[in-house]
């Protein structure tokens, strides 16, 4: 028993399950989703606000900003951006219906967690179908 | 026994300051509020762009600068900062266990949320009230 001398004698201690522990489930994706794309917006904002202050400042900085958001990595962040905007929006609505106590028996939970992750993607795709349905057309 | 008869203070009094936040109920009703506040102003601020054909810089500065769109613009980029800073907050309350770097975290985020509104909202006036 030289090992136990020269060590302490920790007692094992139980420790509450981390995140790993779990099976992945809708409520838990619906949760973290709901921090994840608000960092993402907050981000964003900025850009928003960028995207004000390039029109106050007059046409040449607006159609440079114009630019940026239209060149291939714009689109692809205006896409994410867009989802992101579409998740916390629909996930926000629930949120504040579970705050009037809807919606919280475990079944009504994660059906109504798919529907702010399905319900996301579609709202995101038909904004954006909108859009370019129209674009570019006087 | 606890002594309850010998205990000036109300439950209320002793509970409240504890906690990571030091702070409870008036967060979580600002939340809310301005979550709607955010939500209604931005539905208004997406139908404007979803009707947008083109960002041609006179088409896009006509539509900020109309009276309606600039005044719920302004009200959308007020509530919305502040929603803004009450969530991160929250986060850096959860994630963040060092005193001074979550503190100059929660610093940071306020600064930041305060001066892009103040950004937006002057920007917004330039254009509605014409530079």
């Amino acid at each position: 028993m030289a090992a136990s001398d020269s060590e302490p004698r920790l007692r094992e201690r139980p420790l509450s399950p981390h995140l790993q522990i779990y099976r992945w489930q809708a409520q838990m994706a619906s949760s973290i989703l709901h921090r994840a794309t608000g960092v993402i917006l907050a981000i964003g904002a900025l850009a928003f606000v960028y995207g004000l202050m390039a029109l106050a400042g007059g046409a040449q900085r607006w159609s440079a900003f114009a630019d940026c958001l239209g060149s291939p990595l714009g689109r692809v962040l205006m896409a994410g951006f867009s989802w992101a905007l579409a998740y916390h929006l629909i996930n926000g609505i629930r949120h504040l219906l579970q705050d009037g106590g809807l919606g919280f028996s475990i079944p009504d939970f994660v059906r109504n967690s798919w529907i702010s992750i399905i319900g996301s993607v579609v709202l995101a795709a038909l904004g954006w179908g909108v859009v370019l349905s129209h674009w570019g057309q006087a | 026994m606890n002594g309850r008869g010998k205990e000036m203070q109300a439950p209320l009094k002793r509970a409240r300051g504890l906690g990571s936040a030091k702070d409870g109920t008036g967060h979580f009703i600002w939340q809310r509020v301005t979550a709607i506040a955010t939500g209604l102003s931005g539905l208004w601020l997406l139908g404007m762009l979803l009707t947008l054909r083109s960002a041609d810089y006179a088409v896009v500065h006509a539509l900020v600068a109309d009276p309606v769109n600039a005044a719920v613009l302004v009200a959308f980029l007020l509530g919305m900062f502040w929603h803004a800073r009450l969530g991160l907050q929250v986060i850096v309350e959860d994630y963040v266990h060092t005193p001074l770097t979550a503190a100059l975290a929660q610093l940071a985020i306020l600064f930041v949320c305060a001066l892009a509104a103040i950004a937006g909202v002057l920007a917004v006036l330039r254009i509605a009230l014409g530079s």
